[in-house]
């Protein structure tokens, strides 16, 4: 018979204090995991952290370039927020991202000789609409035949990927680039200005960082996503039109991620390119979720990962290290920060009394 | 002890979920050949205590006696072992196999080809009057045959101890009475029934031996005999209470709801209404009684507006509610209330603190973009203060973490604060403790009195007589009769849930 030395048992209460603490810890788990990981391969995990830290703080080129990763991770994340409190699984961040950036290149491609105020706007306004309406297809699939979005928006993913590689091989490709597949270069008047050294993008991101807490929070429509997130049910009994409400936020959802796109086209790449999303919309996926859905935090989550990013090609140029440590160190956060919810809800303690045979 | 030892005795068990204590120091002791009812309010303790014995928990202190052998249980595996069987709230049987496959679930050999075994089945079956067909698929069955089943599974198993969660909640009057002389002929076989309920009457009918619970402690056990339901609810809630329910004796006032013809259809094909009429009058209570899943979620749902209607009409003040958003019909002044099983299915936000989920009523008709939570704060503390709710604070506390009558007390006060022309509610003593209940139904009388039309769906049939002033009867998703509920009884209900229209239509209310 077995004997169970120790027992799961229910916490009643947690203060925010040891939530965080326990995250703290997650963290310092996931280095060490990946520390033992590097020292495997070879290398002084020490040093190779120094040295991401170097690669994201050590001159100021380094932390512009920190902050122009963070960029697109916050807004996409923002996006995911509003349809993960929903509990639409928008998974679709890496289409929507693309497909914002072509209809924003659209109007870059086509109208450069337009006013740049007017003209980048409309970037910014196509990019939106555009990434929103992508994004509207999978939640007219949900509300009306209730498929299931994790896949739509997935698979629309590679549908975006491959309309962008079909103008980048065919109807777009640069005639001047000596028949290699690209698209040309956005015309000057086609790309965001810089402010403070880093693109205009980082203020759109923290405006959306508190228009985004402010709608969630604040506003009965923020109000009405979030019950729909908990139950449609309670929504429907409510009085919530729930298909309307549905749309409308899958929309939004769908629209900020665009919108990252053809700020991160024109400002960052200053092209149209099928390696445009590159991940992102994945990545965003955990930030968004290590910063439980709240906006604030989102802006810190995505720093911080914008640091491992920045501080992994570093590493890649600097020491010949892949940057995919990097990555594997994104995981392991993700991966020991949600196995340490449990300890926020559970302890485990020892059993103080041996347990007698039955019989 | 020297000279008797009891067949079950529990001693000092103690049992901790985070801060709270459901079982502290509890004392039981259960004979061989007896009818042992564990009585208490709801979050008294019971179901602890009896997970503990079958296994599903273990105490934090204490110890278990089996014929005066200390015992320990860490799985469900080793109470069945011991000869200790369960039969819960929500049975435990697999919907699409047959109640033979069911009872050979799990059992050595198999499911498959068992002549002997079933004949086995058959034989228990037979001798405990049991009416179970061994090869009827569990899905055609209804709620008392599964029950039968639960308790089939247990015997068969040769357990001579059998503990019953709140059977006859889902019972109707006639099938409590078969499950009582299913559990006298065990007694007779010499087995120990544990009977948990919190029903006077049928404490008193059919136990031998009561213990009382309250608050996690063992206040008393007693026998039948020589006690009445008054002392033992004082026992149980700690002081002196009133036991009867007041009903409002007032002249109603206009017609408030007309029904007509209401026929819903699921979406598998099935008729959950069949062409239902009724009238609702302002300033009355009409009860709803019938067997779980008559149809009274759908007669609901319809009225609120989340129920598709396939024909029939709805009117209120001119207007067809069958054709209206769940919105407008808000805004019209009905509101609806529906606990179900769960509690938390239906009207409150599990996740949210009681803040938001008063405001979840409230905001449509704030202006502008924005929430203004403040309305929702004041209307928090007051239900709080009201009612007597029980909470670490009214924000950022979600309400899933409050215990189960709290839940309801938010759910049905914020329907009451609404002032709502006509009140629909189902169930909303749903395990509530006698207190509550009591309050709940001063609560509900007080609708009345201000000229509501309330609509009220309930199992407890002498409430609903107690209470109501009429009582409309489902069966099947037919109003069987509307009736007076001044001359009727329990067991004329009780028939016309199975369907069966009482003779002497003389109780019958006219109904234009």
């Amino acid at each position: 018979m077995v004997i169970r030395l120790f027992q799961i048992i229910k916490r009643s209460e947690i203060t925010t204090l040891k939530k965080t603490i326990n995250m703290l810890i997650a963290i310092f788990l996931a280095l060490v995991t990946v520390a033992i990981f590097l020292a495997i391969l070879g290398y002084n995990p020490l040093s190779v952290y120094a040295s991401m830290l170097d690669g994201a703080f050590g001159s100021n080129y380094r932390i512009k370039q920190t902050i122009v990763n963070t960029i697109p991770l916050v807004i996409t994340s923002l996006g995911i927020l509003i349809a993960f409190k929903m509990k639409f699984w928008n998974i679709g961040a890496e289409g929507q991202i693309l497909i914002g950036g072509f209809c924003g290149g659209y109007f870059a491609y086509n109208f450069a000789y337009w006013p740049k105020p007017i003209l980048l706007l409309v970037m910014l306004i196509a990019g939106f609409i555009g990434g929103g309406l992508w994004g509207l297809l999978a939640g007219y699939l949900k509300t009306r035949w209730h498929a299931s979005e994790a896949i739509t928006t997935l698979m629309m993913n590679y549908i975006a990927l491959k309309w962008i590689v079909y103008l980048q091989f065919g109807p777009w490709k640069d005639p001047n680039a000596f028949g290699y597949p690209t698209m040309s270069r956005f015309a000057e008047n086609a790309i965001f200005p810089k402010l403070f050294g880093v693109h205009i993008g980082w203020i759109i991101a923290l405006v959306l960082v508190v228009a985004v807490h402010i709608f969630m929070t604040r506003t009965k429509k923020g109000f009405e996503i979030a019950v729909i997130g908990e139950s449609e049910n309670t929504g429907r009994y409510a009085g919530i039109n729930i298909k309307r409400t549905m749309l409308l936020a899958i929309f939004l959802s769908g629209a900020l991620c665009g919108l990252s796109g053809i700020i991160q086209a024109s400002a960052v790449n200053n092209i149209l390119s099928s390696t445009l999303a590159n991940g992102l919309g994945y990545t965003a996926i955990i930030t968004t979720w290590l910063a439980h859905l709240n906006a604030p935090l989102t802006l810190v989550v995505c720093f911080l990962f914008a640091v491992l990013t920045q501080g992994g090609s570093f590493i890649q140029t600097a020491m010949g290290i892949p940057s995919s440590v990097a990555t594997v160190l994104q995981a392991m956060i993700l991966f020991f920060v949600l196995g340490s919810e449990l300890f926020n809800n559970y302890k485990i303690v020892r059993k103080n009394k041996q347990q007698k045979e039955v019989k | 002890m020297d000279n008797h030892t009891a067949y079950i005795e529990m001693v000092g068990i103690t049992k901790t979920f985070g801060k709270v204590i459901a079982n502290h120091d509890i004392n039981l002791q259960v004979e061989k050949g007896e009818i042992h009812a564990l009585l208490g309010e709801n979050g008294a303790g019971k179901s602890t205590l009896m997970n503990m014995l079958s296994g599903i928990y273990t105490p934090d202190s204490g110890e278990i006696y089996l014929e005066g052998k200390k015992v320990s249980f860490n799985s469900p595996k080793d109470s069945i072992d011991a000869g200790i069987g369960m039969v819960h709230q929500h049975f435990k049987v697999i919907e699409v196999m047959t109640a033979a496959e069911n009872v050979l679930l799990g059992q050595k050999g198999g499911i498959l080809f068992k002549k002997e075994e079933k004949k086995k089945i058959a034989e228990i079956s037979e001798r405990y009057h049991l009416q179970v067909e061994l090869d009827k698929v569990v899905n055609d069955m209804s709620v008392g045959e599964k029950q039968n089943l639960e308790i089939l599974k247990v015997l068969y198993r040769g357990e001579k101890i059998l503990i019953l969660d709140e059977p006859t909640a889902v019972l109707t009057p006639q099938e409590t009475e078969k499950l009582f002389q299913i559990m006298r002929r065990m007694k007779e076989n010499g087995c120990a029934v544990l009977f948990i309920s919190h029903k006077m009457n049928e404490v008193m009918e059919i136990t031998d031996r009561v213990t009382v619970l309250r608050k996690g402690t063992t206040i008393k056990t007693l026998n039948t005999k020589e006690t009445n339901p008054q002392e033992l609810t004082e026992l149980m809630v700690g002081h002196k209470m009133d036991l009867s329910i007041e009903r409002v004796e007032q002249e109603r006032g206009d017609l408030a709801l007309k029904v007509s013809d209401l026929t819903v259809v699921a979406n598998d094909g099935h008729q959950k209404l069949k062409n239902v009429a009724f009238e609702l009058y302002f300033g009355e209570i009409l009860g709803v009684a019938g067997i779980a899943g008559s149809g009274q979620k759908e007669l609901c749902e319809a009225i609120a507006g989340l129920q598709e209607v396939k024909s029939g009409e709805i009117m209120f003040k001119g207007e067809n509610l069958a054709k209206l958003t769940p919105r407008k019909i808000i805004e019209l002044g009905i509101h609806m209330s529906f606990v179900p099983e769960d509690r938390l299915g239906m009207g409150l936000v599990a996740g949210m603190d009681m803040v938001d989920n008063l405001l979840l009523k409230k905001y449509q008709k704030q202006k502008g973009l924005f929430l203004d939570k403040k309305p929702a704060i004041e209307q928090a503390q007051k239900i709080t203060d009201e009612l007597e709710i029980v909470t670490p604070g009214i924000s950022n506390y979600p309400v899933k973490n409050l215990s189960g009558g709290n839940i309801q007390k938010v759910l049905l006060g914020r329907e009451l604060d609404l002032s709502p022309e006509v009140l629909v509610t189902a169930y909303p003593v749903r395990g509530l403790d006698i207190n509550t209940c009591h309050k709940i139904y001063d609560l509900l009388n007080e609708s009345k009195k201000d000229m509501v039309a309330v609509l009220f769906i309930n199992e407890d049939l002498d409430v609903l007589i107690d209470l109501c002033d009429r009582i409309m009867v489902l069966s099947n998703g037919e109003v069987i009769d509307v009736v007076d509920a001044h001359n009727i009884t329990k067991e004329e209900i009780g028939l016309m849930m199975l369907g069966k229209r009482v003779k002497g239509g003389d109780s019958v209310v006219s109904n234009n």
